[in-house]
C-alpha cells in the first residue's frame, strides 16, 4: 500500500521525471564496481593460460561464481546506463534516438543473460 | 514557417577551447566506456564457451591467444584500468573534492599515467605467470 500523496512522489523528480535516478545507479553501480572488477582482473591474471579443467574448477566455486555473477549485474546496469548518456548526447532524431535507446537495453540485457547463464551453469552444472 | 528551430544559432561548442588534460581525460572517459561496452562480447564469448565444454572453450582461448587476439586483449585491459581510474576521479569530484586546477591537471595527466603503467603491470605478470 503506497501511503504518498501524488504531491510527495513527483517532488524533486525534475522534468524528466526520474530526478537523480540515473545519476544515483550510475554511480553506485560504479563503486561496486572496482572491487568487484579487480577481483576479476586478479582471477583472470592467475587463470590465464590454465587448463579447462582447471579454470572451469575456479569458476564454480560458490564465492567465485558469487562474485562473477555480481560483476555481470553491475555492470550491465552501468553499461547501460553509460551508454544510454552518450546515445542522448549525440542522438538527436527523436525516432534514430528511441531506436538507439531500445537496441541499447536489448544489447546490454543480451550480453547480461549471456553471461548470468553461463556463469550460472558452470557453478551448477560444472 | 516550419522548422524554424533548426536554423538557430548553437552556442560554441568543443572546438572554441584550448585542449587541456582534463579535457582529454573526459573524452577518453567515453571512449574507453563505450569500448568496454561493445568489448563485453569478448567476455561473454569466453563465458559462454567455458560454460560450453572444454573444445569450445580451447577455440575461444585459441582466438585470444593470437597475434591479434592479444593486442585487443591488452587495449581491452587499458581500457578497463584508465574508465576504472578516471571513475574514482569522478567519485572525487561527486563528494565535492579535487575542483583546484592544478590538482585536476595532475590527476589527469597521474590517470593517464597510472593506466598505462598498471596495464603493462599485469602483463607483466600475465606473461610471467605462463
Amino acid at each position: 500500500m503506497d501511503m504518498r500523496t501524488p504531491l510527495g512522489k513527483v517532488r524533486g523528480l525534475g522534468s524528466a521525471k526520474s530526478g537523480t535516478d540515473h545519476f544515483w545507479k550510475v554511480r553506485t553501480t560504479s563503486v561496486a564496481l572496482v572491487p568487484l572488477l579487480l577481483f576479476y582482473v586478479v582471477f583472470l591474471v592467475m587463470y590465464v593460460g590454465r587448463p579447462y579443467a582447471e579454470v572451469v574448477g575456479a569458476l564454480a566455486n560458490p564465492f567465485v561464481a558469487t562474485i562473477n555473477a555480481l560483476t555481470v549485474i553491475a555492470s550491465v546496469i552501468h553499461m547501460r546506463l553509460g551508454m544510454e548518456e552518450v546515445i542522448q548526447d549525440y542522438v538527436h532524431s527523436e525516432s534514430m534516438k528511441l531506436l538507439c535507446l531500445v537496441l541499447n537495453a536489448f544489447f546490454s540485457l543480451l550480453i547480461g543473460g549471456l553471461c548470468l547463464v553461463a556463469v550460472l551453469k558452470i557453478a551448477f552444472a560444472g | 514557417m516550419a522548422n524554424v528551430t533548426k536554423n538557430r544559432p548553437l552556442s560554441p561548442h568543443l572546438q572554441v577551447y584550448k585542449f587541456i588534460p582534463t579535457m582529454a581525460m573526459s573524452i577518453m572517459h567515453r571512449i574507453t566506456g563505450a569500448a568496454l561496452y561493445f568489448g563485453t562480447v569478448l567476455v561473454a564469448a569466453w563465458l559462454i564457451a567455458a560454460a560450453s565444454g572444454e573444445e569450445s572453450f580451447n577455440q575461444v582461448n585459441g582466438l585470444f591467444g593470437s597475434l591479434v587476439g592479444q593486442i585487443i586483449l591488452f587495449a581491452y585491459t587499458w581500457a578497463l584500468l584508465h574508465h576504472l581510474l578516471g571513475g574514482l576521479r569522478h567519485i572525487m569530484w561527486d563528494l565535492g573534492y579535487g575542483f583546484e586546477k592544478e590538482f585536476s591537471t595532475m590527476l589527469a595527466k597521474a590517470n593517464l599515467a597510472a593506466s598505462v603503467g598498471l596495464t603493462i603491470l599485469v602483463w607483466i605478470v600475465v606473461l610471467v605467470v605462463r
